[in-house]
């Protein structure tokens, strides 16, 4: 009687593997490590180098005004990714990214604010932005970290609810707070940018830079950090448990992950994210205004990761780009739209005063995108993307 | 004691209409399993119709007959809007994630509140309540007219609810799916038309709770927000539970007014216009002890 013996197969070397691929192949994955890469394959690398080669060299040949939206937008984007962290890899619908974004910006608003004891809103005069950034996102972090014990009992659409509340609740207490934020309508300045002892808000003293480039630069580095960590997070073992608890917790807490404390993480990890965006928000135009941290913002940010596509990196920046720049789209393109409706010319007005106008136009726009990438493209424009590079490598075969 | 006893009528007063609008909320939940975070722009439809039907109508059998009529139009207008909402956007949806149709629907919401809000104009517009904020005297406390009426139309309408979903067929039918849709689609029940009907009643709800909601102050673009203080009321009573919106409803009302009233006097550094957050902190208390709300049905969780 012979035993049936199992061939135990010759492990290949692990370097190896690593590093060799089958050339033509570029998605053919020879290892788990491989296919967990950072940029798993040579055309993501090229692409994003070129990508970002490309938003290096752009301040030279885009006017200011431009280069101001498109920083505002990077750092809309890194709301974003932290919003992506909670809803789109761990599950967990947040409507109150807003108020962690609120606490951020005032944090470091108040860190790098005037010292001067007389002065109308408290600060204490740190005005660099290695000290202030860290410190809103950490802020930020433990008021996740706070609100995580209601959150992480809740599922679903009562998780939803709860984060509403807390937007309503942080526009209260932003709204009254005067010493801290200066008053409905009244507002106060904002963190100030400055790197070891050089403010980039002012231009350079050799004329070299405006501060817009400047500032769309800072903004530029930023975004690629959290980026760059946002997708080390998400391949993490973190990460991997964060998307198990999304595609079914019961399971996820089966195979050992602890759901309180995944859930948790998710949220302190993202009010980070949020509390550094908030801070960075509102040093573009030097002004932060309490009622800025309301429930259009959150939602704002919602349609970032949904229309860019949930759960993705790429996708989620795009988006954020894409919402961002909707405003500056739309103020261009709205005044020579006219309309002829029952003989009545329809035009947009660009007064806030008369109906319809172009902030109307926004909005609608907002909604009306929501709703049609959810119901006819659910993974946003990173599935357009997918179906468009599916379409190009398979040509001629189109399925 | 009369300003505790005023307090508490007033708070049951607009309490009575969040109850109106947590019905609204929790029909299309038990129908959909969704939050449908479109009332607010239903609500604000419905007070802006039956401000322009109001004066349009002027025919006057009793005081206040064109404004009741009109807020009968407007329910029916703003349900026929729910209606096409539902078929054109929600349907499709069927089956998919529920946070992504609540997402929808929050799309849906700022769409039409955007449009809706251009007919308000700059301002606010008179709505045609014939007492405006009279009031009356009874049992010894002033009481606002339009209170009075907040509570009659909750009492008609919830005794309509009642029979309607007790003692009609289709009442029965939408219990049924709400329960368990496969088994009632086995029952040849129609699911579509189930989540068709849930949709149309909640935005007749809501369109009559923004014109009742009007009555004070007129239709003005902030009236919105308020449809969202159902919310807490709902979480309170539990998001499945008719019985739950009601109660929560009027608890989340007269917590508000009491906050308003005494908040000044006691806890003055909380600074003002705390009652309007009041029922956001009311909620966050409740679920740290009751996650699943006073009257909701805790999920059983099966492998």
């Amino acid at each position: 009687m012979s035993t049936p013996t199992i061939e135990k197969s010759e492990p290949s070397p692990k370097d190896d593997a690593k590093t060799s691929r089958l050339w033509g192949r570029p998605a053919f994955f020879q290892s788990y490590e491989q296919e967990l890469a950072l940029f798993n394959t040579w055309p993501k690398r090229a692409g994003v180098a070129l990508v970002v080669l490309v938003a290096f060299f752009m301040p030279f040949s885009l006017p200011d005004a431009t280069l101001r939206s498109l920083a505002l937008a990077f750092v809309l984007a890194i709301a974003a990714l932290g919003l992506n962290l909670v809803t789109g890899l761990c599950g967990q619908v947040s409507l109150g990214h807003a108020f962690f974004m609120g606490i951020g910006a005032y944090t470091a608003a108040a860190l790098s604010g005037d010292s001067d004891p007389e002065a109308r809103t408290i600060g204490f005069g740190l005005q660099e932005i290695w000290i202030w950034l860290p410190a809103a996102g950490l802020v930020a972090a433990l008021f996740g970290v706070i609100v995580a014990p209601i959150a992480t009992r809740l599922r679903g659409l009562y998780l939803a609810i709860v984060t509403l509340g807390l937007v309503f609740l942080g526009e209260h207490v932003f709204r009254e707070w005067q010493r801290l934020t200066g008053g409905a309508g009244v507002g106060r300045s904002a963190a100030d940018p400055v790197l070891f002892g050089y403010d980039l808000r002012s231009p350079a003293p050799d004329g070299a830079f405006t501060s817009d480039q400047q500032m769309y630069f800072l903004m530029l580095v930023l975004l690629l950090v959290f980026a760059l960590a946002a997708r080390n997070i998400a391949r993490s073992k973190v990460g991997r448990s964060f998307a198990a608890v999304r595609d079914r917790d019961m399971a996820a807490e089966m195979m050992g992950i602890d759901l309180p404390r995944t859930k948790t993480l998710a949220f302190a990890l993202s009010s980070f994210y949020a509390g550094c965006a908030g801070a960075l928000l509102f040093t573009i135009t030097d002004y932060v205004e309490p009622g800025s941290f309301n429930l259009l913002l959150s939602v704002q940010i919602i349609a970032m990761v949904l229309i860019g596509g949930a759960g993705t990196v790429g996708g989620t920046i795009a988006g954020a780009i894409f919402i961002g720049m909707l405003p500056t789209l739309v103020r261009d393109i709205a005044p020579s739209i006219r309309f002829e409706v029952w003989g009545r010319v329809l035009e947009f007005s660009e007064l806030p005063s008369e109906v319809p106008n172009i902030f109307q136009v926004e909005q609608i726009l907002y909604g009306l995108l929501i709703v049609l990438f959810l119901l006819f493209e659910p993974r946003g424009l990173f599935g357009i993307w997918v179906r468009t590079r599916t379409y190009w490598k398979s040509w001629p075969f189109s399925y | 004691m009369t300003q505790f006893l005023e307090a508490l009528v007033r708070g049951l007063g607009i309490g009575s209409v969040y109850a109106l609008l947590a019905l609204g909320f929790v029909i299309i939940y038990k129908a959909t399993r969704v939050i449908s975070f479109a009332q607010p722009a239903f609500m604000l439809t419905g007070a802006v119709v039956t401000s322009y039907l109001t004066p349009a109508l002027g025919v006057v059998l009793f005081t206040g007959f064109s404004f009741f009529l009109s807020v009968a139009g407007a329910a029916l207008v703003t349900a026929v809007l729910a209606l096409v909402i539902e078929r054109v956007a929600v349907r499709p949806m069927v089956g998919k994630a529920v946070f992504v149709v609540a997402i929808i629907t929050l799309g849906i919401d700022i769409a039409v509140r955007v449009v809706v809000t251009g007919y308000i104009g700059i301002g606010s517009r008179p709505i045609g309540f014939p007492w405006g904020i009279d009031t009356v005297e009874l049992l010894g406390l002033s009481v606002q007219i339009r209170h009075l009426v907040m509570m009659g139309t909750v009492v008609v309408v919830g005794l309509a609810l009642l029979v309607f979903f007790q003692r009609t067929p289709f009442g029965l039918a939408m219990r049924a799916a709400a329960f368990d849709q496969e088994a009632a689609m086995t029952q040849g029940i129609s699911v579509g038309a189930v989540f068709a009907t849930s949709w149309a009643l909640a935005g007749a709800l809501a369109a009559i709770a923004g014109s009742l909601l009007a009555t004070g102050a007129g239709v003005d673009r902030q009236l919105w927000i308020i449809a969202l203080i159902a919310l807490p009321a709902i979480i309170l009573g539990g998001l499945d539970s008719l019985q739950g919106a009601v109660v929560g409803g009027l608890a989340v009302g007269v917590v508000e007014q009491l906050v308003g009233t005494y908040q000044r006097d006691y806890l003055p550094w909380l600074g003002d216009n705390v009652a309007s957050v009041a029922p956001y902190a009311l909620m966050l208390l409740v679920l740290l002890v009751r996650p699943y709300g006073l009257f909701g049905t805790p999920e059983v969780r099966r492998v």
